[in-house]
C-alpha cells in the first residue's frame, strides 16, 4: 500500500493585531524620552532578516534619568501605598496583558522569533499568570516571613535575556513590584518590544509615573545600570559570563543580587521508563524555544539497554517537527534569534563533527531568508566532549550512554553549572533518589521544561542564585529589618 | 493463519512493555490538538475521514430494513456532491451480515460483523466459535471481536491470548479486529498491554470500544494504542491497523486523530487499509465540514440524509 | 614545671601541625607569650577544603535527626570545657564574667542549633499548587563546603555562631579561626572531635587570615563562604576570587556576642532551594494537584 502524503498547509497567524512604531523611545519616569545621544538601533526579525523598528539606545546620562525617575517614584509614591494598593495595580496589569494577549504573542513571535504557538500558549499565559500570582502577596508580605519584619529594598535594576523576553520581564518586575520596589527594566536589545507594549500597559494601567521604567539597549546601557550608585537591587538573568562581570561590580557595595544564568543540564532515561513520553520530554526538554532555553536538557544520558530504542524512536520523531516561519502555527522550531547566535550554534554542530560525534539532522526545508537551524542529535558523545559540556543555546542534543544509576548520577553532576535535571523512570523510590542527589534548582521528573508562577526556579553552582517564583522568589525583592 | 509470536515469546514480550505515563501522554495529545489544519489538507484529511469509516449499527432493533438504507447511505454519503469517497466497511451484528453482504455486492466495501458475544464478551467459547463461524459463512470480510475483559483483569492474560489466538483461527481470510473496551480497563498501563497481547495473538487490528461503554476512544487510549503498534512495526516490519470506535462524532474529533496517525504511525497508515473509524454520527459532521469548506458557509443538519 | 599546650590544626578529624611547619606567637593584649598556634598554609587550605568535600555528602546524608543529637553533643561536650574555654579567654584579656558570658552563649547556640537541625525544612519548605497535574516541591538542601571566616573580634561566640546553622544545614566547613584569638578555635575542634561529630565536617585553621582567604575564596570547590567584618580590602579581594565559581559571598555583620544572633536564616542562608516536579494521575475525571 503506497503512503498518503498529506501535508499540512501553512497555517500564519495574523500580524493586523500588532502595530509597530518606526521608532521607540525610552520610557522613563512615565513618558516617552528620547535619548540624550540621540542614538538609535535597528531590531530585526529574525524570521526573514526584515527591518521592524528604529530603538533608541540607552547611554549612561539617560540610565541616570531612569533611575532618578525610579527613586523619585519609590520615595513619594510607591512606598507610601499598602500592600494591598500596589497589589491592585499588579492586577489590573495582568488583567491589561490578557486582555492584549494575543499582540503581546504576536510581538513576541515577529521581534524573538519564537513559533507562535508558544508565544500564544506558554510565554504570553505564564507572564500574565505571574503578575495574578505576585499581585496576591503584595498585602502579605509579613505573612510570609513569619516573625521577622520585611521592607522593600528600593529601586531594582533588572536586566532580561532575549530567550523569554515578556516572560522574564514579569518574573522580575510581578515580584519587585510586590514587594514594594521600583523598577528600572533593560531587555536584551534584540527583543526589546514587548518590553516597550509593556511599557504602554503600564501606563494605560495608571501605574505611577517612574515605578517602572523601560530603557533599552546593549551591554553597555545594562553595565551603566548595574554601576549605578543608587541602585540597590540587581536581578539579571543570561550568561554566566556576564553574571560573573555583575557579581564583581557588585563588591562592596549593598546592591542584593540575584543571578540566573546559564546551563546544561541532564536528562536522564532509566531502563523502566516510560519510554513514549521520555522521548516527548526529549523533545520538549531541548527543542522547546530552538533550545534557547537555560534549563534546557542538553545532555541526554540514556541507559545502555534501552539507547537504540530511544535513539531510533527520537530520531522517528524528528520528522514530524516543523521547522520555519515562527508566524505559522504548525512550527514548532522557529527561527534562532539572531545572526550571532546562529554562528554560535553553527560553531558547535562543526565541533561535534570534529569532535568524532556522529551528527543527525531530520531533512527539513528552511526558510530561504532568515536564521534557521534543524533540530541536531548528536550520539557517540563523551563526557569530555565539548559539545557535552559547553552551553550551546540552539537546538542540539548530546546523547551519551550510561550502564549504572551511580555512573549517571556522577555524570549528571560532573559539570560547573547546575540548573534543572530531568529523571524518567517508573519507580517512585528511584526518582525520590536520584532527584535527592542530584545537584540542580529544579528536578523535573517524567516530565521537563515545565514552568509556573507558584514554582520557585534558579541554580545551584555556576548557574546562579537565588530563586525566580513562588514564596521562594520574594526574599529577593525584601530587606530583612530584624 | 498463525498467532504473530509464539506463547513463551509473549510472556517475556509482555513482561517488557514499557510503562505509560498519563500525564505525558495528555501532553502529547495537546500538541496535536494545536495543529492546524487549512485549505486543501483539510478538505483531503475530511475526504480520508470519510473513506476510513465503519459505518455502524449494532442495536437490539436491528431490521434488514434499516440495514439495507445504512448501506445505500455508505455507498451515497451525500451525492449532492461530487468526488465523496465511500465509507470503507459497514458494521453489524452475524445476523445481518447476509443482508449486508447483498446490499453491498459489486461494491468495494467490507462488511463487518462484531462477533464473540458482543458487547459483554461473557459466553462460552463454543458460543463464540458459532457466532464467528456464522459470521464468517456469510461472507463477513471482517470480524471485530471482544476481548474477555473479567478474565484480562484478572490477569488470566494466557486465556485471553488463546482465544484471540483461536478466533484468529476461524476467520480464515477474514481480518481480525480485537476489541479491548478500553473503558473497563483500569488504566494506559493495561491498554498498551492488551494492545501488545493482541498483536501478539493474530490482531490485523486492534480497536478501542464497542460503542456500549464510556469512555471509549478516548486520545490517550488511541495514543497509547498507536504506540504499541509502532513498536510491534520496528520490530517486526508488520503493519497492524488500528480502529477507535466510540466517540468520534465530530470532524474535529477525527482529524485530530488522523493527525495523531500521521505522527505517530506515519503516513502509511493514512488509508483505509490501516486505519478506520468505527462510528455512526461522525459521517455527516464529517460531510457538513466539507461542504464549508468548498463553500464557505456554516452547514444545517437538514441537509444531510440520516441512514 | 607546667607544660604548655601546642595548638595545632583541625583538620579531617584529626590535629595535624600545619604542613608549612610555621608557628606563630600567641599574646595578650598586654604583650605576654600565652601560646603557640599554627601558622597554616595554602597547602593547609587546600587539604581542608578536600577532606570538606569527602565529609560533605554523608554529613549531609545523616537523618536530620542525627545531626540534631551530635549537635546537642556538642553542647553536652562543651559544657565539660567550660573552665578551659574561659581561661584561654582570659589569657587573651577577657575578664572572668565576659568569659563566661561568651562560652554559655557558645553553649546555648549548640542546644538552639540542634534544636533546629530538623525544623528549618519544615519552615523553608513550600509545596507550590501549580496550574498543571504535577506534585511540585521545593526543599532545602545544604550549598556544600563554606568557607567560614571568622569573627576576628570574638573569640569563640563568633565562630560558633557562625559555625553552628552552617553545619546544621548539612554542610561541611573550613574556617578560619581569629588570627589573634585562635586558642578557643582549637580547642572547639577538640570538643567536635570528642562529640560524634564525622572528621572532615569541620576544619579549623589558624594563622593570617589575610594570608589563607584568597587560597579559599578563590579555591573552586568551595561552593560558599561566610564572612565576618574584615578590612575593606580583604573582603572586596575575596569576593572577588569567589566569582570564578559563582560562590556564594554572605556576609555576617551581627554582633555575635549578643545571646540574640542568632535564627533560622543562619541556617537558610547557606542552602539552595531545590524544586522537583512530578506528574500527577488524573482519576475519576479530575485533575490531580495540590
Amino acid at each position: 500500500m503506497s503512503s498518503t502524503n498529506w501535508n499540512l498547509e501553512p497555517s500564519l497567524e495574523s500580524t493586523a493585531v500588532v502595530q509597530i512604531k518606526a521608532q521607540y523611545e525610552l520610557f522613563i519616569n512615565g513618558q516617552w524620552q528620547a535619548p540624550l545621544s540621540k542614538t538609535y538601533f535597528d531590531s530585526v526579525n529574525p524570521a526573514d532578516e526584515s527591518h521592524l523598528a528604529k530603538i533608541a539606545w540607552a547611554q549612561a546620562q539617560d540610565i541616570d534619568l531612569a533611575v532618578q525617575a525610579a527613586r523619585s517614584a519609590y520615595e513619594n509614591v510607591w512606598s507610601k501605598l499598602s500592600g494591598a494598593e500596589r497589589g491592585k495595580y499588579l492586577f489590573r496589569i495582568a488583567r491589561l496583558m490578557q486582555e492584549k494577549s494575543r499582540e503581546l504573542a504576536v510581538l513576541e513571535t515577529l521581534d524573538g522569533g519564537k513559533p507562535i504557538k508558544e508565544s500564544r500558549d506558554v510565554d504570553v499565559p505564564l507572564a500574565c499568570n505571574h503578575f495574578f500570582y505576585y499581585a496576591g502577596w503584595a498585602d502579605k508580605l509579613q505573612e510570609a516571613f513569619a516573625g521577622r519584619e520585611v521592607a522593600a529594598l528600593g529601586l531594582a535594576a533588572q536586566i532580561t535575556p532575549w530567550n523569554f523576553p515578556l516572560l522574564m520581564l514579569a518574573w522580575k518586575i510581578a515580584p519587585a513590584l510586590a514587594c514594594g520596589n521600583t523598577v528600572v527594566l533593560k531587555p536584551a536589545e534584540t527583543t526589546s518590544l514587548t518590553a516597550l507594549k509593556f511599557a504602554e500597559i503600564c501606563q494605560e494601567a495608571g501605574l505611577p509615573a517612574g515605578v517602572v521604567n523601560i530603557v533599552t539597549g546593549y551591554g553597555d546601557s545594562g553595565a551603566a545600570l548595574v554601576a549605578h550608585p543608587d541602585v540597590n537591587k540587581i536581578a539579571f538573568t543570561g550568561s554566566t559570563a556576564v553574571g560573573k562581570q555583575i557579581q564583581k561590580a557588585c563588591i562592596g557595595t549593598d546592591k542584593k543580587l540575584t543571578l540566573e544564568l546559564g546551563g546544561k543540564s541532564a536528562n536522564i532515561i532509566l531502563e523502566d521508563a516510560p519510554i513514549d513520553q521520555a522521548v516527548e520530554g526529549v523533545i520538549n526538554a531541548i527543542f522547546f524555544n530552538q533550545g534557547h532555553v537555560c534549563c534546557a536538557g542538553s545532555r541526554l544520558y540514556v541507559q545502555e539497554s534501552i539507547a537504540t530504542r530511544v535513539i531510533e524512536k527520537l530520531k522517528f520523531r524528528l520528522q514530524s517537527i516543523y521547522v520555519g516561519n515562527p508566524l505559522d502555527k504548525n512550527t514548532d522550531i522557529g527561527a534562532i534569534n539572531s545572526k550571532k547566535q546562529l554562528e554560535t550554534i553553527e560553531r558547535y554542530i562543526s565541533l561535534g563533527v570534529e569532535e568524532g560525534a556522529e551528527m543527525y539532522q531530520p531533512s527539513c526545508h528552511l526558510p530561504a531568508k532568515g536564521y534557521y537551524c534543524p533540530p541536531t542529535l548528536f550520539t557517540d558523545v563523551a563526557q569530555s566532549a565539548r559539545i557535552a559540556q559547553e552551553e550551546i543555546f540552539g537546538p542540539v542534543l548530546t546523547i551519551q550512554t550510561f550502564r549504572t544509576i551511580d555512573e549517571v548520577l556522577q555524570k549528571a553532576n560532573n559539570s560547573p553549572y547546575g540548573l534543572a535535571a530531568g529523571v524518567w523512570t517508573d519507580k517512585g523510590a528511584r526518582i525520590f533518589g536520584l532527584s535527592s542527589q542530584l545537584q540542580a534548582g529544579v528536578v523535573w521528573a517524567n516530565t521537563y521544561n515545565k514552568f509556573d508562577p507558584a514554582s520557585p526556579f534558579g541554580g545551584y553552582k555556576e548557574s546562579g542564585f537565588g530563586r525566580e517564583g513562588g514564596l521562594h522568589g520574594l526574599s529577593a525583592y525584601l530587606k530583612f529589618i530584624n | 493463519m498463525q498467532p504473530n509470536t509464539s506463547l513463551t515469546d509473549f510472556s517475556v514480550l509482555l513482561n517488557s512493555v514499557a510503562p505509560v505515563d498519563q500525564i505525558g501522554s495528555l501532553e502529547r495529545i495537546a500538541k496535536i490538538q494545536t495543529r492546524s489544519l487549512k485549505g486543501p489538507a483539510k478538505l483531503q484529511g475530511l475526504r480520508m475521514a470519510l473513506s476510513m469509516i465503519d459505518l455502524t449499527t449494532l442495536e437490539g432493533k436491528d431490521t434488514p430494513g434499516k440495514v439495507r438504507q445504512m448501506c445505500y447511505k455508505a455507498q451515497h454519503l451525500h451525492d449532492q456532491a461530487d468526488g465523496l469517497p465511500t465509507v470503507a466497511a459497514v458494521c453489524v451484528f452475524p445476523t445481518m451480515v447476509g443482508v449486508a453482504k447483498a446490499a453491498l455486492a459489486h461494491t468495494a466495501i467490507k462488511v463487518a460483523a462484531v462477533s464473540t458475544a458482543f458487547p459483554a464478551g461473557q459466553a462460552p467459547f463454543e458460543v463464540k466459535k458459532l457466532d464467528t463461524l456464522h459470521a464468517v459463512e456469510h461472507g463477513a470480510d471482517e470480524i471485530d471481536m471482544v476481548i474477555s475483559r473479567g478474565r484480562f483483569l484478572a490477569g488470566d492474560y494466557n486465556f485471553v491470548f488463546d482465544e484471540i489466538a483461536a478466533i484468529k483461527e476461524l476467520c480464515g481470510s477474514a481480518r481480525l479486529k480485537v476489541i479491548f473496551e478500553t473503558g473497563e480497563l483500569d488504566s494506559l498501563d493495561q491498554v498498551k498491554r492488551v494492545s501488545t497481547l493482541a498483536i501478539a495473538a493474530g490482531a490485523d487490528f486492534i480497536k478501542t470500544s464497542t460503542g456500549k461503554i464510556q469512555p471509549a476512544a478516548t486520545f490517550p487510549v488511541v495514543l497509547t494504542m498507536l504506540t504499541a503498534i509502532k513498536d510491534h512495526y520496528d520490530k517486526t516490519g508488520q503493519m497492524i491497523g488500528m480502529k477507535p470506535a466510540g466517540g468520534i462524532s465530530s470532524a474535529k474529533i477525527a482529524l485530530q486523530h488522523l493527525l495523531l496517525v500521521k505522527e505517530v504511525l506515519g503516513e502509511a497508515w493514512l488509508n483505509n487499509e490501516w486505519y478506520r473509524f468505527g462510528a455512526s454520527s461522525l459521517a455527516n459532521d464529517l460531510l457538513m465540514q466539507y461542504q464549508k469548506q468548498l463553500t464557505g458557509k456554516y452547514q444545517s443538519a437538514s441537509y444531510f440524509s440520516i441512514d | 614545671m607546667e607544660i604548655l599546650k601546642t595548638y595545632k590544626l583541625y583538620i579531617g578529624g584529626q590535629f595535624p601541625r600545619t604542613e608549612s611547619g610555621r608557628s606563630y606567637l600567641v599574646e595578650s593584649p598586654d604583650g605576654k607569650a600565652i601560646a603557640n598556634a599554627c601558622l597554616a598554609s595554602k597547602k593547609d587550605v587546600r587539604n581542608a577544603v578536600q577532606v570538606a568535600r569527602k565529609a560533605q555528602s554523608s554529613w549531609a546524608a545523616k537523618t536530620a535527626f542525627n545531626k540534631g543529637q551530635i549537635l546537642y553533643r556538642i553542647a553536652e561536650v562543651f559544657e565539660g570545657r567550660k573552665a578551659q574555654l574561659i581561661e584561654e579567654m582570659c589569657s587573651l584579656g577577657a575578664s572572668i564574667q565576659e568569659a563566661s558570658q561568651e562560652v554559655q552563649i557558645a553553649i546555648d547556640r549548640c542546644v538552639y542549633y540542634a534544636g533546629w537541625a530538623d525544623k528549618y525544612q519544615a519552615l523553608s519548605s513550600s509545596v507550590n499548587p501549580v496550574a498543571s497535574s504535577h506534585f511540585n516541591f521545593s526543599v532545602p538542601e545544604p550549598m556544600g563546603v563554606v568557607g567560614i571566616v571568622a569573627c576576628q573580634e570574638t573569640a569563640l561566640s563568633g565562630l560558633v555562631s557562625q559555625m553552628l546553622p552552617i553545619i546544621a544545614g548539612g554542610n561541611s566547613v573550613v574556617l578560619l579561626a581569629n588570627s589573634k584569638k585562635p586558642l578557643c578555635a582549637i580547642t572547639l575542634g577538640e570538643v567536635l572531635a570528642t562529640s560524634d561529630v564525622p572528621g572532615g565536617v569541620v576544619n579549623i585553621l589558624t594563622g593570617n587570615v589575610a594570608e589563607m582567604l584568597p587560597t579559599l575564596a578563590g579555591h573552586m570547590d568551595v561552593n560558599a563562604l561566610c564572612l565576618a567584618k574584615l578590612p575593606t580590602e580583604l573582603m572586596v579581594s575575596a569576593q572577588e576570587s569567589a566569582i570564578d565559581n559563582l560562590k556564594r559571598c554572605i556576609i555576617q555583620t551581627q554582633d555575635f556576642s549578643e545571646a540574640s544572633a542568632q535564627g533560622m536564616q543562619y541556617i537558610t542562608d547557606f542552602q539552595e532551594i531545590k524544586t522537583t516536579w512530578h506528574p500527577i494521575e488524573q482519576l475519576a475525571g479530575g485533575m490531580g494537584g495540590y
